[in-house]
Order: structure tokens, then sequence, then C-alpha cells
């Protein structure tokens, strides 16, 4: 029997009066792959970073060992010195440097402060080769994508002799192709022995991977099920997520009996080109349209265009060249500027609510008035009153949990910004509302209740747009389904007939050009 | 909502208004800290600095640093910068300057023109930040240079000998305008029964307001406390301003009505709404509708306009016009900004936080002036204060960042 590579014991951890984690005892064999599942707030990123020494030695509770010793990590240069390496979901890479230069960032091969780079760059290419991708190491970070950035994030870890990896979310922004290569690149680490934890809200990924799962809740461990086949307790998906929130979730998606009436929004040949290079089409003759009551859905890989689509018809926030017809009830509308889409009844939800959502340093009531000050001002004097009661309101019906209505929204768990930006757009009082991933990076009782607000706002005879990657939502969610593929619709199904094999088919179809 | 999933209730969750009391922390520390300055500068000066006399002109000196304070606060909270304010007070001086003094110009006609100049040269700032996208940096730099320039060619030497109207300016108040109570001047009590009145009935108002609607209020403990300091310490100031030869100052007139006028546009108006919004998140901001090029325009103009308001007052309480003035100035404004808690990235910020800050580098001054400081020394002290405030802040932020989990 093999020691244990880590063992974290009793660890305790408050921040002012909040108590996020309690008693967390983890063990941790070499060479396994471990997932920590929760839902977000449960306390998973905070345990990671007490192992990481981010939170240093003192600022909790409890005793860490790692290789059979004690270890009393004061900073994050400690843990990465004995081989702990912590990946964070927002990669932590410098877009114009290269490839080379990220990987050697703060580690830099260097002869008296002067920087070796035919060292560096042998190095890199090296340690490229063993990640598996397939770029030049002077490849500024900037100009490769996500995916291949989460490669170089792996190649940094692996040139700081990683023994224990921590991956925080790896695939929240990948698309599935990327993904699967990096699954793929867990394992052949694991075959090399390296220990891996990862944290992750994608079940299905979890399954396929990892070797134990421990379920985190409220800054407690819950339990441990062993991935096995033969294993007692085998770990399932339906039982994590039952321990994730603490009951059982027989239904993914709230029951819902649509009432569709007319059509309230068509969108006809909508024509989009790149901003920087005119030349490239985008979104290539999409017509699509919306009912009253109706959940419609957009398929689309990454890249596809979904995005880009909708942001160029609210308010040609995206693109250039742009062109086709917009048609609300009947009527052909303009919406070259956001105040005009707005003006017209419609509202979008952005996909990234960090960057184009919210405003993090302001408080939940200011962000959700912030789109429809008209409404609660009279001659450009806001009424105060007004405002709090209208946030209250929100706060209350949409769930948000926070300390009142004047917290800050960057103090907000992921699931509770996202009600905070829909509470935002709902308030402006829309009749089309086009929700970009909705749920993205939220967990999973969160998402059940986004799911309800959704069927209600369809329910009062508002037409609804999602776009989403994941094809279970979209299937349990939407009345009928648009497939984009390389900026073209091709091909639309309604719920009974759409399947995830049918939308792939779709979705992956080549566009004739 | 359907009952039958009920969620559990998470420790994650917040207990109430943490956050709120962090934020307001920040604000009443940094009067704290202006209380704790005048105290000691009363105690090193034994006890010149807060003499009648000393008051008045503590605010006639520092009138141009508030005023320019205000418009610059509004400036940085939207995530620009103006390093040109102290050569547009130049400027617009020596356009005072030549026409009082060269085409004989009455008092009012040129202050108005002083007002609408400074307002065309914050236009052509506002231009090129707001439609062209230059940095506001890089603008304001070249204005800097500019406006210095036009300052010295329409002065080339100083003009002095303004008409005494226009000098009574920055240099008089209203002693005797309503006779006089006793030692204490009439005008000015009233002008302070008024505000006391005012406070008193905006804030139980406001709080009804909320009660009704069944929104939180702050403990009523909490609340009386603050109001009657609050009153407190305005009777105590018209009892002290009362006292002084010159009793209700003009310009504190003018700053007052400034302060309280921009307080209001920041807090309650849908302008001053955007503008924390676009410092706060530009791109959800243009997502949110909001014409942000025309906010930035406006804000520039503004800042022009006070810098001419500024100018009436510099030249004023100077009675001369002269291509060097204010030189400098912009660097007292904005650590005045910074010291009052905002923010670098913009965003964040308040009105009575950068007027706090103004005060305590008057403060500042005036007492290390009295007790006969070096004026090298004054200017090492003053920075040390920027900067520790502001690593304070930095501090105190990053200790409750660790909250986020």
């Amino acid at each position: 029997m093999t020691d244990p590579i880590l063992e974290m014991r009793g660890i305790g951890k408050t921040f002012g009066p909040v108590r996020a984690l309690q008693d967390v005892t983890m063990t941790v064999m070499p060479g396994e792959i471990r997932a920590v599942c929760g839902e977000n707030g449960a306390g998973k990123s905070t345990l990671m970073n007490v192992l990481s020494g981010l939170y240093p030695y003192g600022s909790y509770e409890g005793e860490i060992h790692y290789q059979g010793k004690e270890t009393r990590f004061r900073s994050l240069r400690d843990s990465e010195a004995v081989g702990i390496v912590i990946i964070h979901q927002e990669l932590g890479l410098s877009p114009y440097l290269s490839i080379a230069e990220n990987i050697f960032l703060g580690n830099e091969r260097s002869r008296m402060g002067v920087i070796d780079w035919r060292e560096t760059n042998s190095r890199a290419k090296e340690l490229l080769e063993r990640v598996g991708l397939r770029e030049k190491v002077e490849t500024r970070v900037m100009d490769i994508g996500v995916g291949k950035q989460q490669l170089v994030e792996i190649a940094k870890a692996l040139s700081k002799e990683v023994k224990l990896l921590i991956l925080d979310e790896p695939t929240a922004a990948l698309n599935d192709e990327d993904s699967a290569h990096l699954l793929g690149l867990m394992r052949q680490l694991r075959e090399e022995g390296v220990t891996q934890i990862l944290i992750s809200h994608k079940l299905n990924e979890v399954m396929a991977i990892a070797d134990n799962v421990t379920v985190i809740r409220d800054g407690a461990v819950v339990e441990t099920l062993s991935n096995a086949d033969d294993a007692e307790d085998k770990a399932t998906e339906a039982r994590i997520i039952r321990s994730m929130v603490g009951r059982p979730l027989d239904h993914r998606f709230p029951p819902r009996e649509p009432e569709i009436g007319e059509e309230l929004l068509r969108l006809e040949d909508w024509t989009v080109h790149h901003p920087e290079d005119p030349q490239r089409v985008i979104v290539d003759n999409a017509s699509l349209s919306v009912r009253r009551g109706e959940i419609v859905g957009i398929a689309g890989l990454m890249g596809a265009g979904r995005t880009e689509l909708a942001m160029s018809l609210f308010g040609h926030q995206y693109g250039s060249r742009i062109s086709g017809k917009v048609i609300k009830d009947g009527k052909e509308i303009r919406t070259e500027t956001v105040p005009r889409a707005i003006g017209h009844g419609l509202a979008y939800v952005s996909e990234d609510r960090k960057k184009y959502g919210l405003n993090l340093i302001a408080e939940i009531r200011h962000n959700i008035s912030g789109a429809s000050l008209g409404k609660i001002s009279k001659r450009g004097v806001i009424n105060k009153t007004t405002e709090d009661t209208v946030a209250r309101d929100f706060r209350n019906k949409m769930r948000i949990r926070s300390s009142g209505i004047q917290q800050l929204a960057g103090n907000l768990s992921g699931g509770n910004q996202q009600k905070v930006s829909l509470s935002k757009w709902v308030f402006s009082d829309p009749d089309v509302l086009i929700l970009d991933e909705p749920t993205r990076g939220i967990d999973v009782g969160a998402k059940y209740e986004i799911y309800e607000i959704i069927n209600e706002l369809a329910a009062s005879g508002r037409g609804i747009i999602v776009i989403s990657s994941e094809l279970p939502e979209l299937l349990g969610l939407c009345d009928r389904i648009y497939a984009l593929s390389e900026g073209r619709i091709t091909g639309q199904l309604p719920r009974e007939e759409a399947t995830q094999e049918s939308l792939m088919e779709l979705m992956t179809m080549e566009a004739a050009r | 909502m359907s009952e039958a999933v009920t969620q559990p209730d998470r420790a994650a969750e917040k207990p109430p208004s943490v956050f709120n009391v962090g934020a307001s922390l920040r604000q009443y520390g940094i009067f704290l800290a202006l209380v704790l300055i005048i105290v000691l500068f009363q105690f090193l000066t034994d006890g010149r600095l807060l003499q009648p006399n000393n008051v008045t002109s503590l605010v006639q000196q520092n009138a141009y640093v508030l005023i320019l304070a205000v418009g610059m606060l509004m400036v940085i909270v939207a995530g620009h910068i103006d390093l040109s304010v102290g050569s547009v007070v130049a400027a617009v001086g020596g356009v005072i300057g030549v026409l009082m003094i060269d085409y004989d110009w009455g008092t009012w006609i040129t202050v108005l023109v002083a007002l609408l100049i400074g307002g065309l040269i914050g236009a052509w700032q506002g231009f090129w930040v707001a439609y062209v996208g230059v940095p506001a940096f890089i603008v304001t730099l070249g204005g800097m240079m500019i406006f210095r320039g036009v300052a010295l060619v329409l002065v080339g030497y100083t003009r002095s000998g303004f008409e005494s109207d226009f000098i009574a300016i920055s240099n008089s108040g209203v002693a005797g305008l309503t006779g006089f109570v006793g030692m204490l001047d009439a005008f000015t009590l009233i002008v302070g029964i008024i505000g006391i009145l005012a406070v008193l009935f905006f804030s139980i108002r406001k709080r009804l307001a909320l009660r009704k609607r069944n929104l939180d209020v702050e403990p009523s403990v909490l609340f009386w406390v603050k109001l009657v300091s609050l009153a407190a310490a305005i009777g105590l100031a018209t009892y002290w301003i009362a006292r002084s030869n010159l009793a209700l100052p003009y310009v504190l007139i003018i700053v007052g009505a400034v302060v309280f006028a921009y307080a209001w546009l920041m807090g309650s108006t849908v302008f001053g709404r955007h503008v924390y919004a676009i410092g706060g998140n530009l791109a959800a901001a243009k997502l949110s509708g909001i014409n942000t090029k025309k906010v930035n325009f406006w804000l520039f103009v503004n800042m022009g306009l006070l810098g001419g308001l500024a100018a009436i007052i510099v030249t004023s309480r100077a009675g001369a016009a002269a291509a060097a003035a204010g030189t400098g100035y912009e660097l007292d404004v904005i650590a005045a900004c910074f010291i009052g808690g905002a923010a670098v990235t913009g965003g964040i910020g308040r009105v009575s936080g950068a007027v706090i800050g103004a005060l305590i580098m008057g403060v500042l001054n005036m007492g290390l002036s009295i007790m006969g400081v070096d004026p090298s020394w004054q200017q090492i002290i003053k920075g040390l204060v920027l900067t520790l405030a502001v690593a304070f802040d930095l501090i105190n932020k990053s200790r409750s960042a660790g909250r986020a989990g």
C-alpha cells in the first residue's frame, strides 16, 4: 500500500463572520485524478487556495501533509517549489508575450539575469510536444485560441516539475474538441505519474476521467465516491448532483406548457462581416423568427457566429457591413444603436456577465436599474426610493442571495450575478429577450432557478432566444432549435424531433458556399 | 416560481451588510482623518488654526481646489484624468485680464464670458477624448501646454487694477448685509439655520419614504447620531464664520452651491449614474444603451466650465491675471480626489470625498504655514499624505478582497 501524496486534515477557513470551510479532510493518492465537485460558493476554490498557499499558513485551521511531511506554505511560490501547481479558471497568461516567454514567466531560463533564449525556446518546444500543442514557441499567446492557451498553462506547470496539478474548471471556456484533447492530456499525465485535482461543473467529464470524486457542500465534505467500475458505491451523475445540492434533483428542467402566439420578431437574410476584416463573413444570410411565448434555441459550436449574430442584431455592437431585415410585429425596425434596440423592446443578456453584463464595482440596485434609468426617473432625476423598491422586488423574485440590494455585484457568486444581469434586462421590460449562454459557469441549483425564470418570461408572452453550447440545455428548454454552422443557419428542428445527434449533425454541416 | 424546489440556504450567503459597512467605513475613515488633522493642528498652532478669520481664509485660499476637485472627481470616476486644469485657469484668467483691463468690460459680462470660454475649452478637449478616442491623459497633456501658451500670449505680463466688485468676489463676505446679532453676522446665521433645517427635513423625509415602502433603513440610533452631529457641525461652523470679519465669504456661497449641486448631480441623476457606469464597466455601459461618447464629451465641457469658474475666483483673489497662474493646480486637485477615495481605475469616488480630500490638503497647507514650516517641507509632507492615504486604501481593499472566496 502506497502512502498518500496529499492529506488535508480538518481544514477550516473563515472570512470575517462567514465560514467558508469546515473540517475538510481529503486524502489523495499518487497518480490519481481526483475530482472535486460542488455548487458555486461551496468552498472548492477556497480549499484549493488553502492548499496552494494563496491563503498562507496561519490563516486557516487544520494541517496539510504532502509527500508524508506537514507543510506550511506561505505563498504560491512555496507550494510551487515542491511541485504543487494550480491553474485557475481565468488563465494567468500575458497576452502580448510569446508562448515560450509565458511558459517560463517568473521562472526564466537565464544566466546572471540575462535570458538564455536558446534554452528557453528549446525547452518550451519540448514542453509543447509533451502537451500536444502544434504552435511555434514564438507565437504570441493572444494569437492562439482559448483551448491552446489552456495547453500553454499546462506546459507552464510541467516546466515547474509539477507533481500535483490542480485544474480549476479547465474546460469551462473550451469547445468539445479542445475539451476532449485536454482530457486526453490529463490521462497521459496520469500515466506519467502526475497527480491531479480537477474542479469541474461538467459531470460528464468528471465521470469520464476521475478516479475518485469528492463532493463538497456548504464548506464541508459530503462524501467521496469511487469511480472504479467495480466499486461498491460507484459514482454516478445523479448521485453526485444529489450530494451537491443536498436533495434529489429528479428533473433538471422545470415543467412547462408552452402557449405560443403570433410571430414577434423575424430576422431576414442577416449578414455580418468581421469588424477588422470586412472581407470575412461571420454571419451569412441568417433568417430566423421567434413567436410570442416561444423559447427558441440557437445551437452552434464555438466560432459558429452565435454571439456575433446576437450582438450585431442588438445595436450593431459587433461586426461591419451588416445587412438584412429585422421585422417586429410585422413592421421593419432598425436596431443600429443599443438605445434603438432597447426602444424596440429587445434585450441581450451577454454570455460574459463580468465583461459585458455587470458593473462589478457597483451595487446590485444600480446594476438592476442600469439599462432602464428612464423608467425610474423624471427629467433626468432618479427617484431612488422607486429604484430601491424595484431592486428589492427583483431580489426577492429572482432569489438573489446577497446581504441586501446594496451589496456590490462583484461580491456575488456566479449564479447570483447572472440573476442580477437577468433582472436588469427583465426590468427593461423587453418583448424579445436574447439570452447568451444563460447558465455558463453556474451550479445546478441556480441553473434550475434560471430555467424557471426563463419559462415565466415566455409564459408572459415574450419571445425568448437562447444561445447555448450545452445541447441538453437547449433540448430541455426550447420549443424550436436552430443550428448554426460557420455563420449559416443549417436547419431548424422542433423540440419533438431534436436530439443531440440530429443537432450535432446540423451544427457540423459544411456550409455550401 | 414552483414550490417543488426549495433551495437549501447556503453557508455562502453573506451576513447582512458586511460590505456596506466596509464601503461607508472608507468614507467615515477619511472624514475622521480630516477631523484628526484639524485637531492636531489646532493643538500644534495653539488654537490659531480655527480662529474665525483663519477659517474664512482657509475657504478663500482653497476655493479653487474645491471647485476643480468636483469636476476632476467626475472625470476620474469616468476613468479619465485632466492634467490641463492649471493651464485652463491661467488661460481663462488671461482672457479676464485682457477684457477687463484692456477693453474695460464690466464684471458680470466678463464673468459670463469666462465661464463660456472655459466651457469651450472643455468642448475642445471633450471632442478629442469622446469622439476621436484619444486618451484623456494625452489630450489634456497637450491642453496643459496649449493653454499655458495661450495664457502667455494673452497676458504677456501681469494685468492688474481690477474693479472693486470683481475683487470682492474672492475677498469679501456678507458681513453687515442684514445687520448683526451681538458679535455675530445675522445673514450668516440665517443661512446656517436654513441649512440645518434643510438637512433635517430631507434626511427625515427620505427615511420616512424608505420606511413607507418597507425598504431597509439604517438603525435609528445611528441615524439620529449622524443627523444630530451633522446639524451640530453646521451650527458650529455657522457660529464660527459669523464671528469672522467677513462673515460668510462670497466664495463659500459659490463653493457650497457647486458642491451641493454636483453631489446631487452625481448621486441622484441619470447623468451621474451614467458616469459611474462608464467608469465601472465601459463595455457593459455601452450594452446598456448609454451614449458613452456624449457623457464623456459633457464631462469635459463641465470640467472646462468649472475651470472657468476657478479662473474667476483665482484672478479675483490675486487681484491680477498672470500667465503663471494655476501652475501645479492639477496636481493638488488630483491629489484631493485620490485622498478622498476615488479609484485610479475609475468607477468609484464621491463628490463629498473629493471635498474632504481638498480640505485635508487645505488644512495641511494652512496649519503648516501658521507653524512656519518651510514650503519645501510642506511639499514633502503633502506628498507623503497622498501616498499613505491611497496605500491605506489599497491595503484595506486587499484585506477585504480575501473575503470573496
